[in-house]
């Protein structure tokens, strides 16, 4: 198990664009679009950091941009990593990570169809949940549907 | 997406399996492409019981979100609860009596119990066997009735609040408890010798939906599901919460990768469940049963992500505070969902039969997959 200061520096090694968050459980690095591939790709395949789980996978809408969250852990090593990418509101794209870990098929698929975010060279981009005819991103922050959302 | 034509251009047969179909147990729907009788392709279709529990949350405040999330896997809705109640009490850094603690660990536990037992007689329903599917009614309808009358819930529990649990335990909770675990270790014995033994059903089981250590990982499969293929990555031993540090108990772990395996893990978790609710059932300390909170919770800026062990993998509660009243976003990572996307995997090249047998092991609980 890596501490947090040694996998700051190794991220660092690896990207030195990378920024990283203050405070929080988990170490939070931020990247750039563009280069996030390539990193998760590194995080993956290097043996002392072995990042073979990714757990979660999501987005956020911060309404001036998204940030796609990727939760990542290493099965050998136990150490835990956030990695976040912001992304451009009016054309969000990233490249996929599902030829890296399998489970992000999935899960990209849903993050494509809840906040409209395209993902480069994703095998097979469709809608998950909704219906094929749905319109609009139903968790960015300014989606309004009268009819099926119920406000609280 | 229907397919309109049953034969596709290279003439294979596409069927529908569900979205009503006994052995999804569920609202799921399954386009599976076959050739003769082999799968070649299965492409889930989700969403017929999408709730968009994730938005619904936004607007909610921290007290009130927890009880959205018994709707989500609603065998292991205790084990939700619990992980939102953790959450909210890391960002508000309550300190939770141990009294509150052991109730919610045991608790935690007997769902667990009783969603594998309906797991179990399901699963031999689904291959043939009819009679397990009422002995596991008989010993999971004990449960529910020391649920009910602790909770006031049978399935939808809603017990746990940020700072513990809503109420004490019911005075009879520590006798009926033991009296079903006397009984109940009776009867699994019996368990395995009316369906474990059975050679007909290990004929369907074994080397069926085989996949490897390297793809659990990488398709994220967790859970009993995980833990059949040797993956190690049962939340309450790599990152222990409440007191499963100060409990003893084994992790489960077959390396077949087949639907026995995962079979006879969850037989063994069962063990393991009676195993830890006995440590703890006797030596629950006097005290509090929940902490004192405030009226109205706020949590501070920041992100706060929990990770909890429930009856079928790993959950994990990703929320986004800005401060205010309501989480600005709240991700539910579900087990089932990142079990479902490893199907395809396991089930290509296997007979259509064997899909059933697959899908058995694998526990889906449908709302948990769709949220």
């Amino acid at each position: 198990m890596m501490e947090r200061e040694a996998l700051q520096a190794q991220i660092t090694a690896i990207n030195a664009n990378v920024t990283f968050e203050e405070g929080g459980e988990m170490l939070n690095a931020f990247v750039d679009p563009k280069e996030c591939r390539d990193l998760l790709q590194t995080l993956h395949n290097m043996d002392d950091l072995a990042f073979d789980y990714m757990f979660c996978l999501t987005c956020v809408d911060w309404k001036t941009h998204l940030t796609m969250v990727y939760h990542l852990e290493s099965t050998k090593h136990r150490h835990v990593v956030v990695i976040k990418s912001k992304l451009d509101r009016e054309n969000p794209e990233i490249d996929t990570m599902s030829d890296i870990w399998r489970t992000a098929e999935l899960l990209e698929r849903e993050v494509y169809e809840l906040f409209g975010v395209r993902f480069i060279n994703h095998p097979d981009l469709r809608k998950l949940l909704l219906s094929d005819e749905w319109e609009g991103w139903p968790l960015r922050k300014d989606y309004e549907d009268p009819i099926n959302m119920i406000k609280l | 997406m229907l397919e309109e034509i049953a034969v596709n251009d290279t003439g294979d047969l596409i069927i529908n399996v569900g979205p009503q179909h006994p052995s999804t147990h569920g609202v799921l729907h399954l386009i599976i492409t076959l050739n003769g009788e082999t799968i070649k392709n299965i492409d889930p279709n989700l969403g017929y019981i999408h709730r968009s529990i994730e938005k619904m949350c936004e607007s909610l405040s921290y007290r009130q979100f927890i009880y959205v999330t018994s709707r989500m896997d609603y065998l292991s809705s205790h084990i939700n609860n619990h992980a939102c109640a953790l959450t909210v009490e890391k960002g508000l850094q309550i300190e939770v009596p141990e009294r509150a603690q052991y109730i919610r660990v045991i608790m935690d536990e007997l769902t667990r119990l009783a969603s594998h037992q309906l797991w179990w007689g399901a699963a031999a329903m689904d291959v043939g066997a009819l009679t397990p599917f009422f002995h596991a009614f008989r010993e999971r309808e004990m449960i529910n009735e020391i649920m009910e009358e602790t909770c006031g819930a049978r399935l939808t529990m809603n017990y746990n609040v940020p700072g513990g649990v809503m109420a004490d335990i019911h005075p009879d909770f520590q006798r009926k408890t033991k009296a079903f675990l006397a009984f109940f270790k009776d009867k699994l014995p019996e368990y395995d010798e009316l369906v474990t033994g059975n050679i007909i059903f290990q004929n369907r089981m074994k080397d069926i939906g085989i996949i490897s250590k390297e793809d659990a990982i990488s398709y994220g499969c967790s859970g009993p599901t995980a833990r059949a293929s040797g993956v190690s990555c049962d939340i309450r031993k790599t990152h222990p919460y409440s007191i499963y540090d100060k409990v003893q108990f084994d992790e489960v772990l077959e390396t077949t990768g087949d639907s026995f395996g995962r079979y006879l893990v969850r037989m063994q978790e069962m063990r393991q469940s009676i195993h830890i609710i006995e440590q703890l059932i006797d030596n629950i300390p006097e005290g509090d049963f929940q902490a004192k909170t405030k009226a109205v919770l706020k949590l501070p800026k920041g992100e706060f992500y929990t990770r909890v062990e429930t009856a079928r993998g790993e959950l994990g509660v990703y929320i986004v505070s800005e401060g205010g009243l309501t989480p600005y976003r709240i991700k539910f990572r579900s087990p089932g969902f990142s079990n479902l996307s490893a199907l395809n995997h396991m089930a290509k090249g296997q007979k259509i039969g064997d899909m059933v047998a697959i899908m058995a092991t694998l526990d889906l609980v449908i709302p948990d997959i769709d949220r």
